[in-house]
């Protein structure tokens, strides 16, 4: 007996360390943001210059709810063969503020593999820590008896 | 300093463990010793910086920072050394 079109649930939840942030921006500077996050992140966390001429300064507390974002989201595809690319999971923010996880690259086949076909992300920081869970529905097309428990 | 030795000191520079690296063997599984991913991004670029190359995007996974003995392998293949 089968039972079609069951859905289920997956959650992530992540929590980072502001400092530890911090420090890797200070120690690996632009290469460790740009191998880590997308543009679109970094636009978003970037503020702006003291100068003209200095250098760009990020806000610590967003790159690392965002990172928490990420590692949410990789225990919600939960990968056996290596996990995807940073870039390939990105916390893209809407108009309104809030925000929403974009896939591509390996974590989208992850995510079709999985049959997720939606995801919500919700991020925080306080008191030196930055949080994310991330929900995803996780559409499964066809379940046997034994996996709903029947029989 | 030989590989192991350069990777071993990038590892306790970096990888934030729980336990001394000097109590690891080689095949021990970092991440059962306290790195966490973030502190592998960390090990991952100070390995850059210190043999002077690029981790291929095919090697960024974890399976290639789980151990010293699997990063000492990703040096050989990327150095031919």
């Amino acid at each position: 007996m089968t039972a079609l079109s069951a859905e289920r649930l997956r959650v992530g939840v992540d929590l980072v360390a502001i400092a530890d942030v911090a420090e890797s921006v200070l120690h690996f500077g632009n290469r460790y943001v740009h191998r880590v996050f997308t543009a679109h992140e970094i636009d978003c966390c970037r503020r702006p210059a003291r100068t003209s001429d200095g250098p760009a300064l990020y806000a610590m507390e967003s790159l690392a709810a965002r990172f928490a974002a990420k590692e949410a989201v990789i225990k919600v595809l939960r990968p056996t063969d290596g996990q995807p690319d940073w870039r390939s999971i990105e916390v893209h923010r809407l108009t309104g503020g809030w925000c929403e996880i974009r896939l591509s690259g390996r974590a989208a086949i992850l995510a079709d593999d999985a049959g997720i076909d939606d995801f919500s992300v919700s991020l925080t920081h306080e008191a030196g820590a930055a949080a994310a869970v991330v929900v995803a529905r996780c559409r499964s097309i066809e379940r046997t008896s034994r996996e709903v428990g029947e029989g | 300093m030989t590989t192991n030795e350069t990777i071993r000191q990038v590892v306790a520079d970096h990888g934030r463990l729980a336990v001394p690296i000097e109590s690891l063997a080689d095949g021990d599984d970092l991440f059962a010793a306290g790195m966490t991913s973030h502190a592998s991004i960390n090990v991952m670029l100070a390995l850059e910086d210190a043999f002077d190359f690029e981790f291929p995007e095919k090697m960024l996974k974890k399976s290639t920072f789980e151990s010293v003995a699997a990063m000492s392998a990703g040096v050989t293949e990327l150095t031919g050394t």
